[in-house]
């Protein structure tokens, strides 16, 4: 007597669509993937647009346009947007090619910046400014390298949650700038304003009469430094080694624990860097808006961009294209900033989208018969 | 099946690309607009820190656009930029909107000041105005402007509201010391509260007029102020009001732009609390039904009629260094009066407000009340740059007059001290 289970594999009801991970895709392949994805994406926002508004999406998408790239000012605030985000995203890669997620950029940042800050309230003129810049960017490195150091000893030495705990970090680095910013600020509005904006004291100077200029220098050499460093160094070595497996790693004699302390100090430090950057170069002030959720958009930065610091570049690129151009599209059209995310959302989720098209095929059912039968 | 999902990928990606390419000449166009309008005269650029959400700013962008209703400005001339953070966001905004053709930028958030001062000079030809900053006139910068509303003026005749409530609850026996102890301190006084933001001067001289008008309707009252380190925060502003009502305050007021504090009076009180709320800029009677009386207010609209008829004229650079008007020309209101509201409010209302535009009525009549222990003479000094020495001496003829910009003071409110029988607990 047969029962259910004995019924031969030829019968079995096939699924319709069956999703097969692909082991090697041409580069162009990937490419054409990604590209259609956005066009999608755009289409699906033009859809959006047409629906809840009368606008033509045509020149919606201009006015995006012209919000990041319009004038000569707005190309260098879009880039200056640009060079933080990947300021954190590329002190992000390493940790996270090495496995460990550390979501506490955001407070590496703010810590960095409130350092700077600290220095520009306490010692501005009174020592020369190129030795007081220095101090500024050597300390802000090196509290945010102890400041991510916290979760990557006890991760090292108890096996600690790192996510949870540097997530937590962020709160208390955030409860510390509140606190100073109550100290720093007599009159109580709860503002420090913009530090010796009389004097410059501590204000990176601008190059070619450009404000943002010496930041995007900064954050360029940064990344291309940050390519060799995982690409050809021994240290990037070990961390991809110890990413892949801590068995492999161990057997290899790399001592995991000291991988994880001398990246976490690494990763910590550039976005203290970047809370420098933030602080010296673009704002000269100190607020919890300092890091302002760029610690948390830098970890979608670093995962698109595969901890590729030239993917990651472009990846910056799209969304800070994304984000003037969406304030660009609230101020032209009257249309509420929440709308604007919408559109900037739905083209990051097909961003996403093509990641999983590059990562799996999709099998439809009369295709994989005829497989078979061949 | 693949055919059919190549071709309709290729469609659509044919149609996106049609989309993205004829965007050039799209562009252009907007181009052309814009250096018409601006060869004309100039344009206004508008940053505010929220949005049509946000009451605060809701209440900046009704008077930008009665004012320019009031002109016949066209929305065309007006730019926006919503959602401005108060860092160096508020700066490349002020510089896009100069890039834009506006010739005149105006801020709503006292953070985003330093910024338009930056930015002002830089642009000597565009005049900037922060509104209820306090440093264009020591910044030297002949186009950087402040302006702020005489607010203390709506928040004593809220105040006088609120008294003439607690008078009629103490009347009617449901406040009394047998039916809710826990309204009355050691001394005797009746509690009051207050969901404050931070105690920053323009909160204090708030907080100060409001006592003031409860006071004046009920002598013995003690108020306590709760800050919530945040401008706006629905949910502190609600436990903070939540805290003041389990001490036992009957009528809490605030300065702080959610609907937080009214949602949870309205709670306690349907829940049989005798207790009340007082709001700020808007009304709070769509939250608050039962619990809310009415707010203390500002008509922005009247101060923007000034400025954009500068602006008009030519003469942008010529607007006051710092403005401040109050009752006298309609700046400042209390919103509807609430059902809940004592019997006889509005005629009591009415003659307070009269007697503040006629003069007769000084919020902060010096001899109504103290600082530890001592009234303020002509020799009490306000430190405004906190160097530990007074800068200016406010108080002339009995009368501490604040925001005195006819006397060459700021607009900005500067009643900083904290009086007695208002107890001030700030932690941080």
């Amino acid at each position: 007597m047969r029962n259910k289970y004995d019924k031969p594999h030829d019968r079995v009801k096939e699924p319709l669509i069956h999703l097969v991970r692909r082991v090697d895709i041409p580069a162009s392949k990937a490419w054409t993937i990604r590209i259609v994805c956005v066009l999608l994406g755009m289409l699906v926002c033009a859809l959006f647009i047409m629906s809840i508004t009368s606008l033509n999406p045509v020149s919606v998408y201009a006015s995006m346009f012209s919000g990041a790239f319009g004038t000569g000012r707005r190309i260098w605030q879009t880039l200056k947007d640009m060079a933080i985000l990947l300021c954190i995203g590329i002190g992000l890669a390493p940790a996270f090619k090495l496995r460990f997620w550390n979501v506490g950029a955001e407070g590496q940042v703010l810590i960095g910046g409130l350092v700077s800050a600290a220095w520009m309230i306490t010692m501005g003129n009174k020592i020369p400014n190129v030795l007081l810049l220095l101090l500024m960017a050597l300390s802000a490195m090196l509290a945010s390298a102890v400041w991510g150091l916290i979760p990557a000893y006890f991760k090292s030495k108890y096996r600690t949650n790192e996510t949870l705990f540097t997530l937590m970090m962020n709160y208390v680095a955030l409860m510390l700038v509140e606190f100073f910013v109550d100290v720093w600020d007599k009159k109580q509005s709860h503002s420090v304003g913009i530090i010796n904006g009389d004097t410059q004291a501590g204000w990176m100077p601008s190059l070619f009469g450009q404000q943002f200029a010496p930041a995007v220098l900064i954050v360029a050499a940064l990344t291309i430094g940050m390519y060799f460093y995982l690409k050809n160094s021994k240290q990037g070595f070990e961390i991809t080694v110890a990413g892949e497996s801590e068995n492999t790693a161990r057997y290899a004699g790399i001592s995991v624990p000291k991988v994880i302390m001398r990246t976490m100090a690494i990763s910590a430090a550039i976005c203290g860097l970047a809370g420098f950057l933030e602080v010296s170069c673009v704002s000269h002030t100190i607020s919890s808006l300092t890091a302002g959720g760029r610690g948390f958009t830098a970890i979608i930065v670093a995962w698109l961009g595969k901890f590729n610091p030239f993917a990651m570049t472009l990846i910056t690129g799209i969304l800070s294209f994304l984000s003037r151009g969406a304030n660009q599209i609230a101020s032209d059209f009257n249309f509420n900033t929440y709308a604007s995310s919408i559109l900037t959302g739905i083209i990051l989720f097909f961003i996403l989208a093509s990641e999983f098209f590059i990562n799996y095929e999709l099998v439809f059912r009369s295709r994989r018969g005829k497989e078979k039968a061949e | 099946m693949k055919k059919l999902l190549t071709t309709a990928l290729s469609v659509l990606t044919a149609l996106s690309l049609t989309a993205c390419s004829s965007s050039t000449p799209a562009s252009t166009d907007t181009d052309n607009t814009d250096s018409e309008a601006a060869a004309t005269n100039g344009k206004i650029g508008v940053i505010l820190v929220g949005d049509e959400n946000e009451g605060y700013t809701a209440a900046h962008m009704e008077g930008i656009k009665k004012a320019a209703e009031n002109l016949g400005i066209s929305s065309d001339d007006i730019m926006w930029k919503y959602m401005i953070e108060e860092n160096q966001a508020c700066a490349d905004a002020a510089e896009d909107l100069v890039d834009q053709g506006a010739t005149l930028v105006v801020s709503n958030s006292y953070g985003h000041q330093t910024y338009m001062q930056q930015v002002a000079a830089n642009y000597p030809d565009v005049t900037f105005i922060s509104m209820t900053g306090d440093t264009a006139a020591g910044s030297g910068l002949k186009n950087f402007k402040n302006a702020f509303n005489q607010t203390y003026q709506s928040r004593y005749v809220s105040g006088v509201v609120g008294g003439m409530k607690l008078a009629e609850l103490l009347e009617n026996g449901e406040v009394s010391p047998e039916a809710t102890p826990d309204a009355y301190t050691a001394d005797g006084d009746i509690k009051i509260g207050y969901v404050g933001a931070f105690p920053y001067a323009e909160v204090v001289s708030g907080f100060t007029a409001f006592y003031l008008g409860v006071k004046s309707i009920v002598p013995n009252v003690h108020m306590i102020v709760e800050y919530t380190s945040s401008w706006a925060n629905q949910v502190a502003e609600g436990t903070t009001a939540e805290k003041l009502i389990a001490d036992g305050c009957v009528i809490i007021s605030q300065h702080a732009d959610t609907t937080g504090a009214p949602s949870a009076i309205q709670a306690a009180n349907e829940s049989g609390k005798p207790v009340y709320s007082i709001g700020y800029n808007v009304s709070m009677l769509e939250v608050a039904p039962k619990a809310a009386l009415t707010s203390a207010s500002n008509d922005w609209s009247v101060y923007y009629t000034y400025a954009f008829q500068q602006w008009l004229d030519g003469k942008a650079m010529d607007i006051v260094t710092d403005w401040s008007e109050g009752y006298e020309t309609g700046a400042v209101n209390v919103t509807a009066l609430g059902d809940s509201c004592a019997a006889g409010t509005d005629a009591k209302v009415a003659e307070v407000e009269a007697a503040i535009k006629n003069g007769t009525l000084n919020v902060f009549d010096t001899t109504t009340f103290t600082v530890g222990g001592e009234a303020m003479t002509e020799e009490t000094g306000c430190d405004l740059d906190f160097d530990g020495t007074a800068d200016i001496f406010p108080v002339k003829d009995g009368v501490f007059y604040e925001s005195n910009t006819k006397d060459g003071f700021r607009s900005a409110p500067y009643f900083g001290f904290i009086i007695d029988g208002i107890e001030s607990n700030y932690n941080g």
